[in-house]
């Protein structure tokens, strides 16, 4: 069974630089909560960009699985979770099997 | 150590107030991102993989104590408590908030630095032999004309929009600890037979995409002239460079394209044009400068003898102690390379430590590396064995310098936005494969590094062994190269073959390290059996 794949928003809080997905409303520092986007991408990037809630925003490939959304690319799961070589930094640092899923 | 006067103070003052208002500017809306991103730039403000990234700029790598200890504190207020020193001899901080970044400019400058030009398509930070006016084999100290360089090319108006970035590196000895000819431009000072100065001029280097090695553009150059002769070389390339296709945009492209004796041509006009314009600083001011490089009061009657009864300090003096051009002195290279560690990272508090060691033993001064380390100048050994206890509780005793563990690596895609793979893993799990220190110390000098993408960052191409990561269908690879050095044998490595996964690679290099022990003679270093005996023998063993 292939998994459902969908296109999801991300970016860098503008003031904190965190990285953020967007969630249909709102965006949250956690891939989980991003939701599949429509067709209406460079509305939402243009809206929230010119209010200063998101800088660098970019739409990627994910899939979701058992644990969640899960972002196509590497350089995506990284972005998710933090740095593998510091994950007492990372939004998973007690989860030993962080650096797998980025992997 | 040069002391910034009045107006390198205003300078970064004013460039502070500037940017102040610039990100205020941005966050209240009247700046884009589009119109902000070059400015954050200008001031070293990337946006890299987990948040902004502020570079901040260490003049050919020299620090005070107090400089060194601003760059803790910074760690601590406004980072994630570390730092992370890189191969052009600067800082980075990973975990930056655009809101703060004007108070940390401001701290900075607080102490006569900051992050301009350590971005952007301008003359980047200069960088220097880290072991500058203290090593034996010194033939003239560097720093002056470093410090001169730094004074010229900082806001220099006609070179601030190049084809590509520019970095320039200068050297005072024969031995090149400074990776001088892989730059763009490298300046080697040296002596004639009546024991003057002049320089002789490389230009054309680099890594990257294209590595070449620079050719020698001018055999001798008056200092006098130095200014001058640069922004002839500048002129030219800003001409003629190409701005079509950023992977040609180097001077190394150029002067590769068009020859380097039709650029030594064209650059010599200019050259003559520009002295009848009278631009060169008077000699007094590189008088003034040379002045604050004088030698600290050295005690003659320091001994020279070493107590050698604790085997551990021993092998570490063995390692990490460099011959000093003052009898009774050793220049201390700390390494940031513990096993298992993160190359080139420290905390705030091993910061901090490194300054307090500076200023109680070391006149005060400490020295970036390009390989990720930091020295201590000017130790008496007298004073060894209290400054390697000092390092040794924190976590900075590593005796592995030049060894297989003092390894270079990039950021790699564990924070880089531009990275095809992770270098930090590799190099921690290669540290941790060699990690018993005899057999490092078997293996001899054995530069290894490791680049995330080919933008080379981590010198891939000039390490003995040489690893450069790749995205092969959005998996991690990594491809191994033999033969790179940086050094006075400055050479490019090649890839071997096939790419290797993460742990395939580090049964690579131990399968490679087997062939160099079985067939090594007498003397030789890695980089000599691969130069002696070529690629083959280790291919076969690799990919047997
Ligand atoms: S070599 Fe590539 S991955 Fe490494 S720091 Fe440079 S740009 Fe980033």
């Amino acid at each position: 069974m292939s998994a459902e794949r969908f296109k999801i928003l991300t970016g860098n809080d503008l003031l904190t630089g965190d990285v953020t997905w967007w969630t249909g409303s709102n965006w949250s520092r956690h891939v989980n909560d991003a939701a599949a986007l429509g067709e209406d991408a460079a509305t939402i990037i243009a809206v929230e960009e010119a209010a200063r809630r998101v800088v660098s925003a970019y739409v990627i490939d994910a899939t979701r699985d058992a644990e969640g959304v899960r972002p196509a690319h590497i350089k995506d799961r990284v972005r998710a979770v933090g740095p593998t070589v510091r994950l007492d930094l990372s939004l998973r640092a007690d989860d030993p099997a962080a650096t797998t899923w980025i992997a | 150590m040069y002391q910034y006067d009045t107006h390198d103070q205003a300078m970064v003052d004013a460039r502070v107030a500037e940017f102040t208002d610039q990100v205020t500017r941005r966050l209240d809306g009247t700046l884009s991102e589009e119109q902000f991103r070059p400015l954050r730039l200008k001031n070293g403000l990337y946006l890299q993989l987990h948040a902004y990234m502020l570079r901040v700029a260490v003049p050919y790598g020299t620090l005070n104590s107090r400089q060194m200890r601003v760059l803790g504190n910074i760690a601590d207020t406004y980072d994630r408590g570390y730092g992370h020193f890189t191969t052009r001899q600067n800082i980075q901080y990973n975990w930056i908030k655009l809101s703060d970044t004007p108070a940390i400019l401001a701290d900075l400058a607080g102490v006569g630095m900051h992050a301009i030009q350590t971005s952007g398509n301008c003359i980047r930070n200069t960088t220097a032999d880290h072991f500058a006016g203290a090593a034996a084999d010194e033939v003239a100290d560097p720093r002056p004309y470093a410090e001169l360089l730094r004074q010229w090319s900082t806001f220099h108006p006609e070179f601030d929009y190049l084809p590509r970035k520019f970095k320039v590196a200068i050297i005072g000895s024969e031995t090149d600890r400074a990776a001088m000819k892989l730059h763009d431009i490298g300046i080697q000072v040296v002596k004639n037979a009546a024991g003057e100065e002049g320089l002789r001029i490389h230009v054309g280097g680099g890594m990257g995409r294209t590595p070449m090695i620079a050719p020698v553009i001018r055999e001798w150059l008056s200092p006098l002239q130095m200014v001058s002769y640069l922004e002839a070389c500048l002129r030219v390339y800003n001409r003629y460079g190409r701005r079509d296709n950023k992977y040609k945009a180097r001077i190394k492209i150029l002067v590769h394209e068009i020859g380097a004796d039709e650029y030594r041509r064209q650059v010599e006009d200019e050259f003559a044009h520009i002295l009848t314009l009278g631009l060169e600083p008077p000699a007094a001011e590189l008088d003034r400068i040379k002045a604050q490089f004088a030698d600290p009061a050295f005690d003659p009657a320091a001994p020279d003898a070493i107590d050698r009864s604790d085997p551990d300090f021993a092998l570490w003096v063995d390692q990490n102690v460099h011959a000093h051009k003052a009898s009774g002195y050793g220049i201390v290279t700390i390494s940031l390379k513990p096993v298992g560690g993160i190359p080139g990272d420290a905390s705030a508090d091993q910061i901090r430590l490194m300054a307090d060691l500076a200023r109680d033993y070391s006149f005060d001064e400490l020295r970036v590396t390009h390989a990720q380390n930091i020295v201590l100048p000017h130790v008496r050994k007298a004073d060894l064995y209290a400054v390697w206890q000092q390092l040794d509780a924190a976590g900075l005793a590593t005796p592995n310098l030049d060894l297989i563990g003092d390894i270079i690596a990039c950021p790699g895609l564990d924070y880089c936005s531009l990275a095809n793979a992770r270098s930090i893993p590799l190099a921690q799990k290669i540290s941790q494969r060699f990690a018993d220190v005899e057999r490092q110390r078997d293996l001899g000098e054995l530069k290894l590094k490791i680049s995330g993408c080919i933008n080379a960052c981590g010198h891939h191409h000039a390490g003995h062994i040489g690893v450069l990561g790749v995205d092969r269908k959005g998996v991690e690879n990594y491809q191994l190269l033999f033969g790179g050095s940086e050094g006075a044998d400055t050479s490019i490595g090649s890839i071997i073959g096939p790419g290797f996964s993460e742990d395939g690679i580090v049964d690579a290099i131990e399968r490679a390290t087997g062939v160099y022990l079985a067939r090594r003679e007498a003397g030789e270093r890695f980089l000599d059996t691969w130069r002696r005996i070529g690629n083959a023998p280790f291919k076969d063993a690799i990919y047997g």
